[in-house]
């Protein structure tokens, strides 16, 4: 079926491969890639710092500090991603300029905001403080899938909680931390593209642009996927040695990258075979 | 001479669960002490105060002469932070029932994490000392190896040798042997007895009346969160006058 499915969207000529082809490389698609790129590395970069502050902070005795971490989860994943882009996108007209410094007392610095925001800056902060709140979930889901025996054993050699936190617990949570966090960057990359409310222009957008004018819709948008495609695969095997790297000291570890593409193009399940 | 552990009056709760009720009782440097008792005495609990990894509710708990995980302003007592709390216990090694070595780490990562993470010792010095240290207990050819791939005889070795890093004044040991297979219990325990040949001070929580016997100098026998009975481990082990001990020993020996 999958077979014939191919067939047939290559004999029909309605879907334009040729124009396709032409796209893939136009400047204004690599363009609105590279962004799309450049926007997801940075905002994943401050989601996963983020969230690990807050899973921590999330963990604490301390009911002040734990509560402030609940609050932050509380609001940033309770309203859409699509508002809090477009409003970072307009905190320069709600805060033209913040001054740092004592309240009525003396300045210490001074920060023109509307200068400093700009669309890309307002939507890696949008997109990345959202995302530290959902990240914070999936760090803590691995923190407290490490065995408390681990922490009892770090804090009886003399280790501070937060040393424990870096040293022992963190690194063996990360097996369980790094599956979901594959999932969000690549949910990541396709959510980027909400950034084109605030006319930034990524690699959906600018497809949508061209098409606007040249009415091959279709076309425009198979290169658009086609490109999202090409980077989830990269990912997933990036993702692959990472996880590999943090299954260290585990039992039944270190398959080889053949392995992996064994089963990736292993066919038999298809054609009805049982392994 | 101060002793290395002084417990006076010690409680525990788990809420409304009183756990220990008033422990007292002193180890002299280099001693052995075995506490022995049926599972839920508190002996365990009382083990985990010694180094504050559980919290006292009322009572003194000192090591060296120092109070264990407070001090004490006037009348009242005050924790101490996290961070002095951590540098009290690096004194104190500690064994586990369950070894709890730290997965993602080789033996000797194992080994030379605390030393050189919270001691500051040089690497090269911290690889040295730890490879003696395997050595010793018996597995420099274990020293690359992931702890999922030690028995579990050798990751207590391990455990015991990760301890003796930090050069502690007193060791701690919480069933070492409960967790293992029956031929493998006889290897720790050499290794334990070797200690207590060297004079380090030991508390040790056990199941291993022959053990207490050999090697204990002192032999403790809790039951409900008091000690019930406490002494030479030849008089406590062998003609007990308590009757709970008596029940206890006649149904393990």
């Amino acid at each position: 079926m999958t077979f014939a499915l191919a067939v047939s969207m290559t004999k029909n000529k309605n879907f334009g491969w040729s124009v396709v082809g032409h796209y893939m490389t136009d400047s204004r698609i690599l363009h609105g890639l590279l962004l799309t790129l450049e926007l997801t590395a940075a905002s994943m970069a401050i989601g996963i710092a983020l969230g690990i502050v807050l899973a921590v902070m999330r963990l604490s005795p301390n009911p002040l500090v734990s509560g402030a971490s609940w609050v932050y989860i509380w609001f940033f994943r309770g309203t859409p991603v699509l508002v809090q882009i477009i409003f970072w996108n307009y905190i320069g007209s709600l805060y033209p300029h913040i001054a740092i410094g004592i309240p009525l007392g003396p300045q210490f610095a001074h920060v023109n905001v509307q200068a400093l925001i700009t669309p890309f800056i307002a939507g890696m902060l949008a997109l990345g403080l959202n995302e530290g709140a959902y990240m914070s979930e999936i760090v803590r889901a691995g923190i407290i899938s490490v065995d408390e025996g681990q922490t009892e054993a770090a804090h009886a050699l003399g280790m501070t909680r937060l040393l424990a936190m870096r040293r022992i617990v963190l690194p063996q949570a990360m097996r369980v931390i790094i599956p979901p966090t594959g999932n969000e960057v690549i949910s990541m990359l396709k959510t980027s593209s909400l950034v084109a409310f605030i006319a930034l222009t990524d690699l959906l957008y600018s497809a949508t642009i061209i098409y606007a004018a040249t009415y091959q819709t279709i076309q425009l948008l198979i290169v658009a996927s086609l490109w999202y495609l090409i980077c989830t695969t990269v990912l997933s095997i990036g993702q692959y040695y990472v996880e590999r790297y943090y299954a260290r000291g585990a039992r039944g570890q270190a398959r080889t990258l053949q392995d992996f593409w064994l089963n990736v193009t292993d066919i038999r399940p298809f054609f009805g075979f049982r392994r | 001479m101060t002793a290395m552990v002084l417990a006076e009056g010690v409680h525990k709760r788990f809420g409304r669960l009183e756990v220990l009720k008033g422990i007292s009782l002193e180890v002299q440097p280099a001693q052995v002490m075995c506490i022995l008792g049926p599972s839920g005495s508190g002996k365990t609990t009382f083990i985990r105060c010694i180094n504050h990894l559980e919290k006292i509710n009322a009572g003194r708990l000192w090591v060296d002469g120092e109070l264990v995980g407070y001090r004490q302003v006037g009348d009242k007592l005050h924790e101490l932070p996290d961070r002095e709390v951590a540098r009290k216990r690096t004194e104190i090694g500690m064994v586990f029932q369950r070894f709890n070595l730290f997965g993602h780490m080789t033996a000797l990562e194992n080994v030379v994490e605390a030393p050189i993470r919270v001691k500051k010792t040089p690497k090269d010095h911290a690889v040295r000392s730890a490879k003696e240290l395997l050595r010793r207990v018996g597995l420099e050819d274990k020293v690359d190896v992931y702890p999922s791939q030690l028995s579990g005889g050798q990751q207590q070795r391990v455990a015991i040798a990760r301890a003796l890093a930090m050069n502690p004044k007193l060791m701690l040991f919480d069933e070492p042997t409960s967790a293992l297979d029956p031929e493998l219990v006889g290897e720790v325990l050499e290794v334990m007895r070797g200690l207590a040949e060297i004079g380090m001070t030991m508390v040790v929580v056990t199941h291993e009346i022959g053990f207490a016997r050999e090697v204990g100098d002192v032999a403790v026998f809790m039951d409900d969160g008091v000690v019930v009975e406490s002494g030479d481990p030849k008089e406590v082990l062998v003609n007990p006058r308590n009757e709970r001990t008596k029940s206890f020993l006649s149904k393990v020996l």
